[in-house]
């Protein structure tokens, strides 16, 4: 296994089976969480199911658990290949598999119980936050090590991405996890008031521009062009859209905090630097469906290049939107409602999830020593029922959101508001019913790949591809 | 802000979006040696994966030009660059502020007219109390209930029971002034026998089953230690609004263990004020809608 002339492909298949299996635990507890918001006596009363401690327990799983583990399978795998040398450390990469694992294993322990920092997307506890500290500068040091040791003259763009990534998120998450502790499980944040909502939302949504955006690109320029079969479609965009885009993420923070105590200066910067943001975030997908450009014949049969492109098409939508709700006049509507959900969806489910999905169903035959998956026509149904899935979640969210905003600011004759609270709230069952449909559809796809990839390495060798030598 | 981070935001900020159109002019540079458009750059990876050499779109460009034209003139029109107001000197407690006065002056009329009629006409005026209604359900509904019978902690709006009072003028004060009410702990004073004794005498005063040696050692203890507010009859006081304990009616529990519980940890109660934030005018109106509830 320490082979040296072969690529490090054991830690690529723990991680790539495991981003199936948090995946459906993630999106299992968000359709249990969608469906308290129907019934809400499905907390059943007790405080461990009850909706304020799943909900972080959904969104860790499904962003760190599932995304992070593709992220790992997929830039482990592709920092090898695009190196052509193994990865600098196995012991080290060895390590960041199962610090990740005992890290998720303890979310899923603590946030149940309630042991919460409070700041959403970082809820885990002073302890777990510097375990994750831990794993993820090892995940530097294995990742930048390869990179040093490459065999080939230039560095290819997917590695410019994953160490963006990397190197931004060990970042937003020293700084933003920074506290006191008062005991083992509680801790109280070092920054007060606005600063700390500002520091907060600066680490959310660069969570979003670096985890869930740099890094899935990453992906996006590995696997599509490996699966096309193509050149990527223009050196130059990738350039100018990486620095535009790593640089400009950094300020669009503080649109989170629109008509706030924030003072107007930062929530204008947050607002014009989300706009920027549209060109250098459409340069991803133009590089990506544009690499298809002369082959979109293979869109028809193959599946897998269904999820990678169709992933681009929701990016595309989801970075337009973003940058729409940033606006403050639109943000005075859309800021507290279910349109918000709507967004975030349809990045998670239509970007994230759909090209983690791709990357995934590529990668497992070959780090399984297969030529394909057990099931092309299961990958198939896959892609439909996620798609059809997403369509009416998002669909859901934005009738519903656009509603809870207008109900919210309708007023009488007099002045009085038209509606109360709980007559929005009312309003929203329908949409919520369709919400938790979209959310049953996808996590049913998330189990019939589980079944195609347990049949298709149910009996596998491992794959050790030699590493080839160049002259 | 001050000065020297004012001037750091304002050169962080333009050095961003300058910064991107720089990009794009350096990237469209052409380079010795590099590949004609359309033609791949010459670098290969793991096999098979190389880049065309192609140009920026240019409906790519525009888009971007766009977003960064439209920024720089919105931080002169609005705030942004560090301590520069914009030349339209928005701000969103001015807006705030202007939307205020705009609601006040097209609706205000319509309340000052209502507050001139004696809340008791009010009552039994059939729009007042719609009106009346919408401004409870907005701004009491959340802890009175949308049928104001309360909850618990909260006290019921539709009977004719009143801490403080349920005449009109009463009711305003509440509105507007909000109220503070304490029931001090009582537990150190009366230790554990003392608070079953004290229970089982409060459990009596409205008609309920209770030890009788209990109860009559009770009465004892609630004269010297509860009668001060409650009264001597137990019927409360409304100028501090102790709560009337023979009627049966309980706003923080009814059952033998919230009693011990309030008698032995007190409670504490709070109607915020409403003076400022409604105005009075809203306020006779609420109050009037709140009259009509129990004296219809």
């Amino acid at each position: 296994m320490e082979n040296q002339n072969t690529y490090n492909y054991k830690v690529v298949r723990q991680f790539a089976v495991m981003t199936v299996i948090w995946g459906i635990v993630g999106m299992l507890v968000g359709v249990i969480i969608a469906a308290q918001l129907v019934w809400p006596q499905l907390n059943f009363d007790m405080p461990w199911l009850s909706y304020g401690r799943l909900r972080p327990l959904h969104t860790n799983a499904v962003i760190f658990a599932f995304g992070g583990s593709a992220l790992f399978a997929t830039s482990y795998y592709a920092v090898q290949r695009t190196c052509q040398v193994r990865l600098f450390s196995d012991r080290l990469a060895a390590f960041t598999f199962w610090g990740w694992t005992v890290i998720i294993l303890l979310a899923a322990i603590t946030l149940p119980l309630g042991l919460t920092s409070g700041k959403e997307y970082a809820e885990l506890e002073w302890p777990i936050d510097i375990l994750i500290a831990v794993v993820w500068v090892s995940y530097a040091v294995v990742f930048f090590g390869t990179i040093v040791k490459r065999q080939v003259k230039h560095i290819y763009v997917a590695n410019w991405f994953f160490g963006a990534f990397i190197i931004t998120v060990a970042v937003l998450h020293i700084v933003n996890s920074a506290a006191l502790p008062v005991g083992l499980f509680k801790s109280y944040s070092v920054y007060a008031g606005t600063i700390d909502a500002m520091v907060q939302w600066w680490y959310g949504h660069n969570a979003v521009g670096f985890f869930l955006t740099a890094g899935f690109l990453g992906i996006m320029y590995y696997f599509i062009p490996k699966q096309v079969g193509a050149p990527i479609y223009s050196y130059r965009l990738s350039v100018v859209h990486f620095w535009a885009l790593i640089s400009t993420y950094m300020w669009a923070g503080p649109h989170h905090l629109q008509f706030t105590a924030l003072p107007d200066w930062a929530q204008s910067l947050g607002m014009i630097f989300s706009l920027i943001l549209i060109a250098p975030s459409w340069g991803g997908m133009i590089n990506g469906i544009m690499t298809l450009s002369g082959a979109w014949h293979k869109l028809r049969s193959d599946p897998i290049l269904k999820f990678l492109i169709v992933s681009l098409s929701f990016y595309g939508m989801s970075t337009f939107e973003g940058p729409m709700m940033s606006i403050k006049t639109v943000n005075a509507l859309s800021h507290y409602t279910d349109w918000t959900i709507g967004h975030v969806h349809s990045g998670a489910l239509g970007w994230v999830g759909l090209v983690s999905i791709g990357a995934i169903y590529f990668l497992i035959p070959k780090v399984f020593g297969k030529s394909e998956m057990y099931s092309t026509r299961l990958i198939e149904t896959h892609f439909w029922v996620a798609t059809i899935g997403i369509v009416l979640y998002i669909v859901a969210m934005w009738i519903a959101g656009v509603m809870q905003g207008l109900m919210w600011r309708a007023v009488n004759d007099d002045g009085t508001l038209t509606y109360s609270f709980v007559e929005a709230l009312n309003a929203m069952y329908p949409y919520y019913i369709v919400r938790l449909l979209g959310g049953l559809l996808y996590l049913s796809g998330m189990f019939i790949m589980a079944y195609n990839v347990w049949k298709t390495i149910a009996g596998s060798k491992p794959a050790a591809d030699a590493i080839p030598q160049t002259a | 802000m001050s000065t020297g981070l004012s001037i750091f935001v304002i050169v962080f900020t333009l050095a961003n979006i300058v910064g991107c159109y720089f990009l794009i002019r350096w990237s469209g540079q052409k380079r010795q040696g590099e590949a004609a458009e359309g033609q791949v750059t010459g670098h290969t990876w793991d096999g098979d994966l190389q880049e065309y050499n192609n140009p920026l779109p240019r409906w790519w460009l525009w888009l971007f030009y766009i977003t960064i034209i439209f920024s720089l003139v919105y931080l002169v029109f609005y705030p942004g660059a560090g301590n520069f107001q914009g030349v339209l000197g928005w701000s969103q407690e001015q807006r705030y502020n202007d939307e205020i006065k705009a609601a006040n002056a097209d609706y205000g009329p319509i309340f000052a007219a209502y507050s001139k009629q004696s809340i008791q006409d009010l009552a039994k005026d059939k729009k007042a109390m719609q009106a009346g209604q919408r401004l409870f359900l907005n701004y009491c509904a959340t802890c009175h209930g949308s049928d104001a019978r309360g909850a618990k902690g909260f006290p019921n709006l539709s009977d004719t029971d009143w801490l403080y009072g349920g005449s009109p003028d009463a009711i305003k004060t509440s509105i507007l002034n909000g109220r503070n009410g304490i029931m001090p702990p009582m537990g150190a004073a009366l230790g554990g026998a003392g608070i079953d004794e004290v229970t089982a005498y409060v459990m009596t005063l409205s008609g309920r089953e209770a030890d009788p040696n209990f109860a009559e050692a009770g009465k004892q203890r609630f004269q010297i230690l509860c009668a001060s507010c409650h009264g001597q009859d137990a019927k409360g006081n409304p100028a501090l609004g102790a709560a009337n304990l023979t009627d049966d009616i309980w706003l923080h529990g009814r059952s033998r263990g919230a009693i011990v519980e309030t008698i032995t940890k007190g409670r504490t109660g709070v109607m915020p004020p409403h003076r400022d934030f409604l105005g009075e005018d809203k306020a006779h109106l609420l109050a009037a809608y709140v009259y009509s509830l129990s004296n219809k």
